[in-house]
């Protein structure tokens, strides 16, 4: 609970916090909130491209949709897109994490190699690749987002369970007889969890930004999705005369992962009191 | 008589921070005469340290020194035309393990200094650094320029920053407790050669430190410093055999003639944002007497150089 | 020193060795079926069987991974089912465009971020230091093809006054070709106006690029020199007299900067992940399009060398960026060995 206390009082965290709670309830809402919950998928070629109005405050698109509406449905998409990288990747990387960590050995060499053989390819183009060959879609996407980011869920719970084994209470634990499934579970994983959830926190910034980049290359989210990437790259066509149209999606981008990133600095620093010097 | 080669007076520094106002030091005054050794003593947190910063002009950001004036052979540094006065000052650090940037050669982090304040060519300074590396007994001489921090053992890099200490010239030497860091004998050895260093170069001393032990040893004067004043002031060899401040008679009481400890005495230091009124020792002190907490007892002067800071010195202690 | 690049370099061996069993897995194993996935859609069984054949999928799996490292380290990444041409061949000329498009990223963000973390350290909580903290978040949340597309928006096309795309004018033409640098080749043949031209197409791409690690640099410039100041030997060397001016750019700056040099070879995956997008939308002839034009073309081979290849430089560049830390700080040597 200090930890919160400890986040509420840095400003910029909060600021951070308030922007994705604000991305959660819009998220969340979204159908009800947006002016024409239906633009997400009809279109309206009589209106097309018109500027920023009282009736469409970001415009129309190229099919006459409204991106106000399509930039708040996007809202949900990118969150849900996010979240089920994340957890997936926590899935595979935190067990891998726990049992590289717990013992040394062959397994633990073995898990951990393959570890810095993810890491040694950029996320991005391994994502392509992946996502390339198992199927272009969003499904395939997600899958192939996760499969490149677990690797840092695995050095981070490495590196806590590392750090923890030797420590004096698991030696006690394991004196009175408690099993090393009991341990890493119920004593070992809870204490790894503020770094976890550190990572968990700026992974969701990271994993908008890539499926971003993912829907912009035409590997991720199809038509007519109301993806914030996708729409960019539809705009580019419609350039220079509709800047409202690749505008307003990417402002959604760049606010979404500012307040994870935010976010995520924030709690990291009141995870980690030896970081809390470096910003001051 | 010449002019002493530093003379503190009437030096006050407050430091502005989070706690309020902190007066550090308060009416510090001290002389090193020409060719003297002064030992200034002290608890941590009674301001030696600041003491030493004021002196060097590194006064952490949020200090003001709003009275007093430090001249140094007459010239008071803490003005501005008298600051570049500075570089005739020699400073041995405390620790010698941080004291050296970890990334440079320590021979070029030494000549850097010369570059700034001694006169003559780069091959001049490095000549008179192979000199001073000899006279400071470090194993070979030549190849100590080459070598960085690391490659040295922590009493040969207080060696090193003697020598670099000696290498302007300097008037004045500043040592802040040169040999706290180490191990007892290289404690020793150093203790040795800045004794030698002093008697043969004719140095000028000012040396601070915690431990009575290692001030018997290298000084001939010393000032005993408490919460941010001077409590008694006087020929070392006289102050330890016959303390009179309570505080001085308190920490030698145990060991009257090699107090080594500082703790011994029930209370702690107040916190510089909170000095008390009056004798800052009072509410420590076995003889307080009713005026004590009115107002700050004035320096007695008690002959043969020696002065005190409380007019009840010659009440014996209960 | 050798030694140290020598063990470096034998410590990145297995990474790399791994990353050829990766893409070997990425090729044979996660498509249900390779030899349909590269026959294409409009496979009749005929054709699909003949592929199995020529690639020897129908081989024992073991046997295939044996020939496909054997491949790999010949440099024979096979043909390209867009273009027909050797994939290795169409990577190395495509290589540097790549290259200097990152150089000039890395260069940009390198001169602009440690001057500005430098002095926003110096001027704890003043103006720079609250540019280099917004910076800092702001920039590695900002999309790269977003900002792309921004910048050509307004510098291109409103205010046209840096091209829109590619990386010279095509009335000038490429430079004959020495290194594949463009700024480089047009110097060789003394062609100044080719580098000029080269200069002003690299702009765009090249800042939108370096956005991401002009923010990590400021960043860790900006901390690293706060953490140093608080160091003993800094007081030590303003006791001792050192000149301001010294003191903090070259004293301070030394040892605040390895922490940005490990930065520095994280940051190169970033780019050149960054580069894919960027490139994509300057036209940039370049890994970036071709594995853009890959992924359109199911062009897997290329796809797998272009992953391959991004590895090879990636473990390239760390090697070098630790080669690097061990020329700054000596130590560093003498903990690892």
């Amino acid at each position: 609970m200090t930890a919160l206390r400890l986040l509420l009082r840095d400003r910029v965290a909060a600021f951070g916090g308030l922007i994705v709670l604000f991305a959660l309830v819009v998220a969340i809402f979204a159908p009800w909130i947006a002016p024409y919950p239906d633009d997400a998928f009809e279109s309206h070629i009589m209106q097309r491209l018109r500027p920023p109005s009282a009736e469409f405050p970001f415009g129309t698109d190229n099919l006459g949709r409204d991106i106000l509406s399509r930039v708040i449905l996007g809202t949900r998409n990118a969150l849900l897109v996010a979240v089920a990288v994340v957890v997936a990747a926590m899935a595979i990387g935190v067990p891998i994490g726990l049992a590289a960590g717990w013992r040394e050995g062959w397994l633990s060499e073995t898990l951990m190699r393959v570890t810095d053989v993810f890491l040694a390819v950029p996320q991005l183009i391994l994502a392509l690749a992946l996502g390339q060959l198992i199927a272009p879609g969003i499904g395939a996407a997600m899958v192939a987002l996760a499969l490149t980011y677990w690797p840092f869920f695995a050095r981070t719970v490495f590196a806590e369970t590392r750090r923890l084994r030797s420590a004096l209470f698991v030696d006690a634990l394991a004196g009175i007889g408690a099993s090393p499934t009991r341990i890493l579970l119920l004593h070992v994983l809870p204490n790894a969890a503020p770094a976890v959830l550190v990572r968990a926190t700026i992974g969701m910034g990271f994993t908008i930004l890539t499926a971003a980049i993912l829907g912009f290359l035409g590997v991720g989210a199809a038509p007519p999705s109301p993806d914030w990437g996708l729409a960019v790259s539809e705009a580019r066509q419609h350039l220079p005369e509709a800047w409202w149209f690749p505008t307003f999606p990417g402002l959604a981008i760049l606010l979404l992962v500012l307040g994870f990133n935010l976010l995520g600095d924030g709690l990291r620093d009141a995870a980690d009191p030896r970081l809390r010097r470096s910003r001051r | 008589m010449s002019t002493p080669v530093l003379q503190v007076d009437g030096l006050a520094v407050h430091l502005r921070g989070e706690g309020g106002l902190a007066r550090i030091l308060d009416d510090v005054a001290l002389t090193v005469p020409r060719g003297g050794t002064l030992g200034v003593v002290g608890e941590s947190g009674c301001g030696k340290s600041t003491l030493l910063r004021a002196i060097l002009g590194i006064l952490p950001r949020g200090a003001e020194t709003p009275s007093g004036a430090i001249l140094f052979e007459g010239r008071d540094i803490l003005s501005d035309d008298g600051a570049s006065a500075r570089g005739r000052i020699g400073f041995v650090p405390q620790d010698p393990y941080l004291s050296l940037n970890p990334v440079f050669r320590a021979g070029d982090q030494i000549l850097e200094i010369m570059r700034r304040h001694a006169p003559g060519s780069r091959r001049d300074h490095r000549d008179r650094l192979i000199e001073l590396f000899r006279a400071v007994q470090l194993p070979d001489p030549e190849g100590a320029l080459r070598k960085y921090p690391h490659q040295f053992s922590g009493g040969q890099r207080q060696r090193l920053l003697i020598a670099a200490a000696l290498s302007c010239d300097p008037a004045l030497v500043v040592a802040d407790e040169p040999t706290t860091a180490l191990d007892v004998t290289t404690q020793r050895e150093i203790l040795a050669l800045l004794r030698a260093l002093v008697a043969d170069r004719g140095l000028s001393l000012l040396f601070v430190t915690h431990d009575f032990g290692v001030l018997a040893a290298i000084c001939a004067d010393v000032a005993v410093l408490y919460a941010g004043r001077v409590a008694e002031a006087g020929p070392t060899r006289a102050v330890l055999d016959a303390p009179r401040h309570p505080y001085t008679r308190m920490l030698l009481a145990c060991h009257p003639d090699r107090a080594t400890d500082l703790a011994g005495i029930p209370g702690t230091v107040p916190a510089a944002t909170a000095q008390p009124q009056g004798c800052r020792f009072h509410p420590r002190c076995p003889i307080v007497q009713p005026g004590c907490a009115a107002q700050a007892p004035p320096m007695v002067a008690l002959g043969a150089g020696r002065g005190v800071a409380c007019p009840w010195h010659e009440v014996a202690l209960a | 020193m050798a030694r140290y690049i020598l063990k470096r370099l034998l410590l990145a061996l297995p990474a790399l060795l791994g990353l050829v069993v990766l893409t070997f897995v990425l090729s044979r194993v996660v498509p249900a079926d390779p030899a349909a996935t590269l026959a294409g859609d409009a496979a009749t069984p005929a054709l699909i069987a003949e592929i199995r054949a020529q690639y020897g999928l129908d081989r024992p799996i073991l046997e295939q991974a044996v020939i496909h490292l054997r491949q790999v380290l010949t440099g024979d990444f096979g043909r390209s089912v867009f273009s027909g041409r050797p994939v290795a061949e169409e990577i190395l000329q495509r290589l540097p465009a790549t290259l200097e498009l990152t150089f000039a990223a890395l260069f940009i963000a390198t001169v602009l971020g440690i001057p500005l973390g430098l002095v926003a350290a110096l001027h704890h909580n003043g103006v720079v230091d609250n540019l280099v903290r917004v910076l800092s978040v702001g920039g590695l949340a900002i999309a790269s093809f977003w900002l792309a597309i921004m910048l050509q928006l307004v510098f291109s096309m409103e205010l046209d006054i840096l091209p829109l795309r590619g990386r010279v004018d095509v009335a000038l033409g490429m430079p004959p070709r020495v290194t594949g640098f463009v700024l480089v080749d047009s110097l060789v043949a003394g062609r100044f106006d080719i580098f000029l031209d080269g200069c002003r197409h690299l702009v765009l791409p090249a800042i939108t690029l370096s956005l991401p690690g002009l923010a990590t640099i400021a960043r860790f410039t900006r901390s690293g020199v706060l953490e140093t100041l608080q160091k003993d030997f800094v007081l030590y060397a303003r006791a001792a007299g050192y000149g301001r001016v010294r003191l903090a750019a070259i004293y301070v700056l030394r040892n605040a900067v390895t922490l940005v040099v490990t930065q520095v070879g994280l940051l190169f995956g970033a780019l050149i992940s960054g580069a894919v997008a960027v490139e994509a939308i300057f036209d940039w002839p370049g890994l970036g399009t071709y594995a853009v034009q890959a992924i359109l073309s199911a062009d897997y081979k290329a796809l797998l060398a272009v992953t391959l290849v991004v590895g090879v430089v990636y473990a390239v560049v760390n090697v070098l960026v630790d080669v690097a830390q061990v020329v700054i700080d000596p130590r560093v040597a003498e903990e690892g060995r």
